[in-house]
This record gives structure tokens, C-alpha cells and sequence, in this order.
């Protein structure tokens, strides 16, 4: 006897076009209750596009969304909300001057007589937020607190509001590797209480991990959907992507040349707390070496790479590049004597979300003769690079060059960066989480263009979160741990590593600065 | 559908037309207020809200005359808006403006291109108090510039008190209470007509002023658009972390923006007084000429190709409000005028509602 299965959520034929690009292409997904179901795709393949249409933010143009088996129609997200449809997104969206609690309840708040009436309300967080473990300040500002905290309040706004369909688009993107656990765990109990899970990732050991199937898109189009049970990476990243993808990364060994950045005990102050969040760091990074900075997240390495991009200034210490001291340079100074910066945030320092891709591609070097002529932008040339760096790069848009860079996938504004700060062809290239939100193709490609750089005899500065980067790209390995260097390696075990990040094993200093 | 789309999709398009609706709300709300205000006059205060400006040749000097100030001051602002400064300080640089230009006039006797440097230099130096504010101590520009527009109205009535020879009465009339007639004091100083005078039937408005400010328009554009000073102004506009990561010096670019916006303030004060057909008169109040650059670089989104359409729209109903003085106050007209310029400046808001209503229903919700 063949049972009907049980679809909480049947997304039908959805069709969605922009400007330029079919976003989704005829695309049929199927959320069965109680089920954890992973959405797979290259960047730009159309799965926040597909999520938003979920949740009310765009209309399809075609196709049909059924809840329970009754089609609906969700106008807005207040819509997707009376459906119990919550959605965590990419790039969060948090009112960043009110507090925790304040966001939570933003939009369902209690009022009495036209006042908030706080109280109940901070209960039921509180409730919810040990009930799943999901720690979180309730009183903090949004601005003041660590994106994985961010993070638990988006959830805790899908708790709040009863939602019993959660969307997670690429949640663990921005966290630490031991958040990202927690986050699994979270989402385990969550498929026990019997919610439905949509979990966009590019990671496939995590939908390896905790997802039971996986529907995959490629460019736009429904490739199909595979129980996870019967299937492996290999197959899930062929299908992505249409062709096997290399995990391994091939490295060949090479002398290292001359100095080329010089750290001499250099301080910078913190902004969250009284002490200094660098504490007299010093290291040197050659020619033809990838040197990587490993550490758990908040020991100081944002405040590091701020030191060295100029975007801090120090407080004691010295910096040279390339033989020159730099340590008081301008931002533009350090640029021009060969310093490219891949940040952190893309979207706080990294575009002007406004601007064009094109306009964005040029951010660092319109200014160089190249690009202008007495002040004017040379417009043509700027075209011709821009579809230059488009093409090498395989950065996909609606409009190409003219595209504003706000309507890009998270991934292609990425690529974008990357493109940019590789291209300029820099002597010392500090990239910060350089592959997050990348797909594993991608991810493929920059990392052979780091090393790449690296066989040129270019310095490469990594900062990673991710173990597994960090292993197989770098040449050389510091450990950061409350502001110090405390380890200093040519290769290391795992769980060595481990022990130095947590602090629990140290090099003595001067053998670490060696 | 697809056509309907295509259209919500061009960006110009949707500006133009959402310029177009704001104005028509504008002036429908503007036709209510009258007919409350006076039922029996008001289809005459409506006609000639609408006519006035194109019933004579003369009056149609006059909407292009008052349109030049109008232009500069939205230029203004729209130009420091786009470095992600708001000009509130416009009318004060356009005081100093007008003042320099009649002190050059007048006092020195200088030609009137050099008046209108004067102009130009005055706005400039009036303008770089709430950049350097900013720039250096973080002070809010809104406070700055607000208050610079009272110490520049009081500095100028002031000096003017303390100069007699800048007065009317220095020059052969009865009254202290302006400057001087530039037909008396010094003919030279005033803006050449052009030839224009003899087209527009002996207007006594018309001067080359508003293709001055065309000018001036077209290179704002150019600035912004075309040159890498441009594109540095509007990154600091649009997102300051990433200006400074790019190593764009976002200080430097804020004193900049408030120094040229602050000249065109103050230029366009250099074009309404060197006209000779107006005197400036010591009042206690702030002009509102600068203030009315805030709704026309609105409604012209900041574009300064567009604010010469929108000045000229501006001054056009300005024009028609002054002539239905006999049958209402010059208070009603002025809240009727008021009316129509602010919901026509309701551009951006119209804006996001058009797109809504081509897209078929459906948010325009960018994403981030
Ligand atoms: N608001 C928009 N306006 C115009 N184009 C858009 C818009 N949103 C998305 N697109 C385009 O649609 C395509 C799909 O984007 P989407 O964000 O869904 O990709 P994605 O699968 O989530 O990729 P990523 O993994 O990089 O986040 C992209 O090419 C993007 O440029
Ligand atoms: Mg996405």
C-alpha cells in the first residue's frame, strides 16, 4: 500500500526572474515534516532567491506554494509568519541600535494602552533560550555583540513567533567551527520537536551531518533531490557542480625568499574591552610562503589584520613591507607599496553595496593612471577590466558589469573581492576567511590561485577559522591565543593544534618568533 | 506583464514618472486647501497657480529668473547629499553669497563676473564651518549648519548697517532698510541680459543667469558622475568603512563636499541680488530660497540634471503663488505653495510605490 507523503511545505514550478537572469528556473521542492532538508547550489544557483520566495520577499512568477497540501499565498513575510514560515538569512537582519530582547519581539510586541508591556515577553525569551541552549543577552546591544550571538537571536525570532518551518540560509558561513556544532545540535532538537528545517549550505560535511535529503540546484535549475543515506560528497559536489571537484589540494614544496612583512611587538588596542586585544605580536612573512594565522575566533586576530591593513593604528610597535616602514602609512600608502586585503566583513569594508560591479572592481586602483586621466575615470577601460576580472573569475550576475553589487549572491560578491585584491597583483595579500560563503567549486579555484600567488614568490598572510584551510594551504602555521603567539609551526598534528588554540599548550616566545 | 516589468526595472523611468505623480498629488492637495480657504476664489487661485508663469512673456522671465537660485541651492544640496551630508546650511551661504556680490558691486565697483567669484568664494568659505566640524570633531552638520545660518543672516545685517555706502539712501533713495539699487550704484555689476530682454518682450527679469546655472548643473554631473573625485565623494556617501578601506581619505572628502556646496549656495545668492530687479532687504528672518533647495533636490533625487527641471517647476508655481495675491493673504499662499513644493518633494516615497504597482503587487525588497 503506498502511503501519500507527508509535505508540510510543496514549493511547485516556482519561476523567478531579475533583471538579466532566470534566478530559479521551474524549480520543485518538497519539505516533508519533521525532516531536516539541505539546499545545495554554486553561488548565484538561486537558493536565497528560492528561500525568499518562502518567505514572502519576492512573488515567483510562476508556480505555486502549497502548506498542508493547500495551496497558499504568501504576500509578505508577515504572511509567511501566520504560515509558522521563519527564515534566518545570509546577511542577518537585525536593528543594530536596539537591544536583544528589543529584536526578538520587534513587529509582535505586546502593547498595552499603546505601551510595550516587556515583561511577559522577556520570560518567554529567557524560556526559549535555555530551553534550546541558545545563550544570548537579552539587554545588549546588537551592535555590541559577536555574530554567532547574532545569530541565536535570529533564531530566537523564529521561536518567538511559533514557527514550526525554519529556513536557514548558509547559518554556519559566519560561525567558528565550534559554534557551528552547537548550531547542529540545536538543529537536531529542533527535527525532534518535529519542526520542518530548510539548511542552506556549502559544506558538505555538514549536510553529510545532519541533513536527512538534500535537493540540488544548479544555475537556476532543479537537479534533484537525493536522501542523504544513499549518497556521497562526491556525488552531491557532481551534481552541484557538473564535474568531479578536487578536495585535495597539490602543493609544491619551495624555498622561501626574502622577508617581505616585518611584525615587531606590535599592540593594538581593543574595542570591546580595557586591555590590549594584540599584546606585542611579532612574526615575519616571506616571499613564497602562506603563512596562516589560526586561533578561535576573537583572540585577536581581527584586530591584528586591522594593525597591518591601517585600519587601526597601533599602539606601540612597528610594521615593514617589502624593507619599508609602514607603520604610520596611510591606508592608500600601504596599498600602493603592494598590500591587498581580502576583509572580513564584505559587506562593512569590502563593497559599497550601491556601486556597480564594475565601479566595485576598481575600488582600489581607480585612481592609478591606468583608470583616470586628470581626474576623469577613463569609463572603457574600466568596462574591459571589469569583464576581464568577470571572466577569470566566474563571477555570475544578472547584468555583468552594471549589476549593482547590493543584488548579487552572497558568494559572487565574494568573488568579487577576491578577484579585485588578487588582481592587483600585491606583494603581500592578507586575506581574512577568504572562501567563506563560497561554493566548494569556487572555493576550488581560489584556492589555487593562493598558491599560485604563492609560486610567484608573492607573501600570502591567511586567516582562517576553517582547520581544514588552514592545514592544507598554509606553508607555516601560527597559533593566536589572547593576543599572543603561542605556537609557531612548519606542520602539526590536529589535535596539537587544538590544544595550542585553546590556550592549554604554549611555544616559548622567543623560539615562536624564531 | 513582461512590458510592465521591463518598465518597473528602468531605474529613470520610475523617477521621472514617480517626479511627475508627486508633483500632480501636489497640486491637488494644493486646489483642496483654496477651495477651503476661499471656495468662491478658488478656481482663480488655481488657474493661476497654473497659468501664471506661461500667460506672459514677461512672467515667463521671471519663472526663469527665480529659477537660477533655485537651481544653485538645490545643487547644493543634492551635491553634499551624495557625499552623505545634509546641507540644511544652504540658505546661510547663499546670505553671504549675495552679500559678497554686493559688497564687490557696490562698495568696490567691480564688473559682474567678479561679483559673482565674489559670490562663489563667500558660499565656499560659509560652507567649510560645518564641514570642518564634522570632519574634525564629529559635530552633526544639521547643528552646524543651522546655526551658521544665523550667524550669517546677523553678520550680514550687521556689516550692512555699519556700511552706508552699501545702503539705498547712500545712492540718491529714501530707505535704509535695503542696499542699493544696482541701476544707480553701479550698472556694470549687473548680470548682462543677453539680448534675452528684447525676446521676452522687455521683461525686466530675464539675464543670462539660468543658463549659468545650467552650466554649473551640467558640471556637477560631470563631477559626480565622470571623475574619480566623483566617485570618491558618493563611496564616502554611500558607505564610509568601505571609502576608508578603499583609502579614501573620507575627512578630506567631507570638507570638499560642504566647500563646493556651500560655493553653489552661495553663487546662486550672487545671481538673484546681482540681477538689479531685487534689493536686499534687513530682515530678521532666514531667506528661504536656500531652504527651498531642499525640496528640489529631492524631488530631483539628487541628480543634478534633474534638478534643473525641478527648479524650473519650482519657481514656476512660486511665480503663480505671487499672483494671486489680491484675493488671498500672502499667508495662504504661502502655506498653498508650501503645500504643493513638499509633497511634490514625496518623489522618493512615490517612488517605491510605483514600482509596486508595476511589478503587479508585488515588495521591492532589495536585498542585502
Ligand atoms: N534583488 C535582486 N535583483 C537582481 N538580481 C538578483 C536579486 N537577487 C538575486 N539576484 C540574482 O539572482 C541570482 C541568484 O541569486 P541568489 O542570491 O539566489 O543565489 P544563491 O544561490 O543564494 O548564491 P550564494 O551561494 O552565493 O548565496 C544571482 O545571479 C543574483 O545576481
Ligand atoms: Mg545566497
Amino acid at each position: 500500500m503506498k502511503v501519500a507523503e507527508d509535505y508540510v511545505i510543496e514549493m511547485l514550478h516556482i519561476t523567478k526572474e531579475f533583471p538579466g537572469i532566470k534566478a530559479n528556473d521551474d524549480i520543485t521542492l518538497q519539505l516533508k515534516r519533521g525532516e531536516i532538508h539541505a539546499l545545495l547550489g554554486e553561488n548565484g544557483a538561486g537558493k536565497s532567491t528560492l528561500m525568499s520566495v518562502l518567505f514572502g520577499l519576492y512573488q515567483a512568477d510562476q508556480g505555486i506554494i502549497k502548506k498542508d497540501g493547500k495551496e497558499v499565498k504568501i504576500k509578505d513575510p508577515n504572511d509567511a509568519n501566520r504560515l509558522g514560515i521563519g527564515m534566518v538569512h545570509q546577511h542577518f537582519k537585525l536593528v543594530e541600535c536596539f537591544t536583544v530582547l528589543d529584536n526578538i519581539i520587534l513587529g509582535v510586541e505586546d502593547t498595552k494602552h499603546g505601551f510595550l508591556q516587556k515583561e511577559a515577553a522577556s520570560k518567554k525569551v529567557m524560556q526559549l533560550s535555555e530551553k534550546y541552549g541558545l545563550k544570548v543577552e537579552p539587554d545588549s546591544f546588537v551592535s555590541d555583540i559577536s555574530v554567532g550571538m547574532q545569530q541565536r537571536v535570529e533564531i530566537l525570532k523564529m521561536l518567538y513567533r511559533d514557527n514550526e518551518i525554519l529556513i536557514f540560509d548558509e547559518p554556519t558561513a559566519v560561525l567558528t567551527p565550534q559554534e557551528i556544532t552547537e548550531l547542529m545540535e540545536i538543529m537536531r532538537g529542533f527535527k525532534k520537536e518535529g519542526k520542518s528545517i530548510l539548511f542552506i549550505t556549502h559544506k558538505l560535511s555538514e549536510i553529510m551531518a545532519v541533513a536527512d535529503r538534500c535537493s540540488v540546484l544548479r544555475k537556476g535549475k532543479y537537479m534533484g533531490t537525493v536522501n542523504i543515506a544513499d549518497t556521497t560528497r562526491e556525488e552531491l559536489s557532481r551534481m552541484m557542480v557538473g564535474r568531479e571537484v578536487e578536495f585535495d589540494i597539490k602543493k609544491k614544496s619551495q624555498e622561501v625568499g626574502d622577508v617581505i612583512l616585518s611584525v615587531k611587538d606590535m599592540v593594538v588596542a581593543s574595542k570591546a574591552h580595557n586591555n590590549n586585544a594584540v599584546k606585542g605580536v611579532s612574526f615575519e612573512v616571506h616571499a613564497g610562503e602562506i603563512v596562516c594565522i589560526a586561533g578561535i575566533e576573537g583572540n585577536g586576530q581581527t584586530e591584528l589584520v586591522q594593525g597591518i591593513t591601517g585600519l587601526e593604528p597601533l599602539k606601540s610597535g612597528s610594521i615593514e613591507l617589502c624593507g619599508k616602514d609602514i607603520t604610520n602609512a596611510s591606508i592608500r600608502e600601504r596599498s600602493k607599496a603592494g598590500m591587498s586585503h581580502i576583509p572580513e566583513d564584505r559587506h562593512k569594508h569590502g563593497l559599497v553595496l550601491d556601486y556597480t560591479l564594475e565601479q566595485n572592481l576598481v575600488l582600489q586602483r581607480y585612481w592609478e593612471p591606468r583608470f583616470q586621466n586628470h581626474g576623469v575615470i577613463k569609463s572603457m577601460e574600466v568596462r574591459n577590466y571589469a569583464e576581464m576580472l568577470i571572466e577569470k573569475y566566474d563571477v555570475r550576475s544578472g547584468q555583468g558589469p552594471v549589476t549593482t553589487a547590493r543584488s548579487m549572491s552572497g558568494g559572487n560578491q565574494q568573488k568579487a573581492i577576491i578577484a579585485r585584491e588578487i588582481d592587483k597583483d600585491p606583494q603581500l595579500l592578507v586575506a581574512v576567511q577568504p572562501t567563506r560563503g563560497l561554493d566548494v567549486g569556487a572555493i576550488e579555484y581560489i584556492h589555487s590561485q593562493l598558491i599560485a600567488e604563492r609560486d610567484k614568490g608573492r607573501a600570502v598572510l591567511l586567516i582562517s577559522l576553517e582547520l581544514d584551510e588552514v592545514r592544507s594551504l598554509s606553508d607555516r602555521i601560527l597559533v593566536i591565543y589572547e593576543g599572543e603567539i603561542v605556537g609557531d609551526f612548519d606542520s602539526v598534528a590536529m589535535e596539537e593544534l587544538g590544544l595550542y588554540m585553546a590556550g592549554a599548550k604554549r611555544k616559548d616566545k622567543k623560539e615562536a618568533a624564531s | 506583464m513582461k512590458d510592465r516589468k521591463a518598465l518597473a526595472e528602468n531605474q529613470m523611468f520610475v523617477a521621472i514618472l514617480a517626479s511627475v505623480a508627486s508633483i500632480a498629488i501636489g497640486l491637488i492637495f494644493g486646489s483642496i486647501l483654496l477651495l477651503i480657504l476661499n471656495p468662491s476664489k478658488a478656481g482663480l487661485g488655481i488657474s493661476a497657480i497654473l497659468t501664471t508663469g506661461f500667460s506672459s512673456l514677461d512672467q515667463f522671465g521671471k519663472v526663469l529668473y527665480q529659477s537660477a537660485p533655485l537651481m544653485l541651492c538645490g545643487l547644493s544640496v543634492g551635491f553634499a547629499f551624495k557625499t552623505g551630508m545634509f546641507n540644511i546650511g544652504a540658505t546661510g551661504q547663499y546670505t553671504i553669497g549675495a552679500f559678497c556680490a554686493l559688497v564687490g558691486a557696490i562698495a568696490f565697483q567691480l564688473p559682474w563676473w567678479m561679483c559673482l567669484l565674489l559670490s562663489f568664494v563667500g558660499g565656499a568659505v560659509w560652507g567649510v564651518f560645518p564641514g570642518l566640524f564634522k570632519a574634525l570633531f564629529n559635530v552633526n552638520e544639521v547643528i552646524t549648519s543651522i546655526m551658521f545660518n544665523w550667524i550669517g543672516m546677523y553678520l550680514v545685517n550687521l556689516l550692512l548697517a555699519n556700511m552706508p555706502i552699501m545702503l539705498a539712501s547712500a545712492w540718491g533713495a529714501s530707505n535704509s532698510d535695503r542696499t542699493a539699487n544696482l541701476a544707480q550704484a553701479n550698472p556694470g555689476a549687473m548680470i548682462p541680459k543677453g539680448g534675452l530682454d528684447r525676446l521676452f518682450g522687455d521683461s525686466s527679469w530675464i539675464n543670462i543667469s539660468v543658463f549659468i546655472a545650467i552650466i554649473v548643473a551640467v558640471i556637477c554631473w560631470f563631477i559626480l558622475e565622470k571623475t574619480t573625485f566623483g566617485y570618491e565623494l558618493k563611496a564616502c556617501g554611500y558607505n564610509k568603512d568601505s571609502a576608508r578601506y578603499a583609502g579614501i581619505n573620507a575627512n578630506r572628502n567631507i570638507i570638499s563636499s560642504m566647500i563646493i556646496a556651500g560655493a553653489l549656495s552661495g553663487l546662486g545668492g550672487g545671481l538673484y541680488y546681482l540681477a538689479g530687479t531685487i534689493q536686499y532687504v534687513l530682515e530678521k528672518k532666514t531667506l528661504a530660497m536656500g531652504f527651498n533647495g531642499i525640496p528640489v533636490a529631492l524631488l530631483a533625487n539628487s541628480n543634478p540634471i534633474g534638478t534643473i527641471f525641478s527648479s524650473l517647476f519650482i519657481s514656476y508655481i512660486q511665480v503663480g503663488g505671487s499672483a494671486m495675491q489680491p484675493n488671498f493673504s500672502s499667508e495662504s499662499t504661502d502655506i498653498i505653495i508650501a503645500v504643493i513644493i513638499y509633497l511634490a518633494a514625496f518623489a522618493l516615497l512615490i517612488r517605491g510605490f510605483i514600482t509596486k504597482l508595476l511589478k503587479g503587487g508585488q515588495k521591492e525588497e532589495v536585498k542585502e
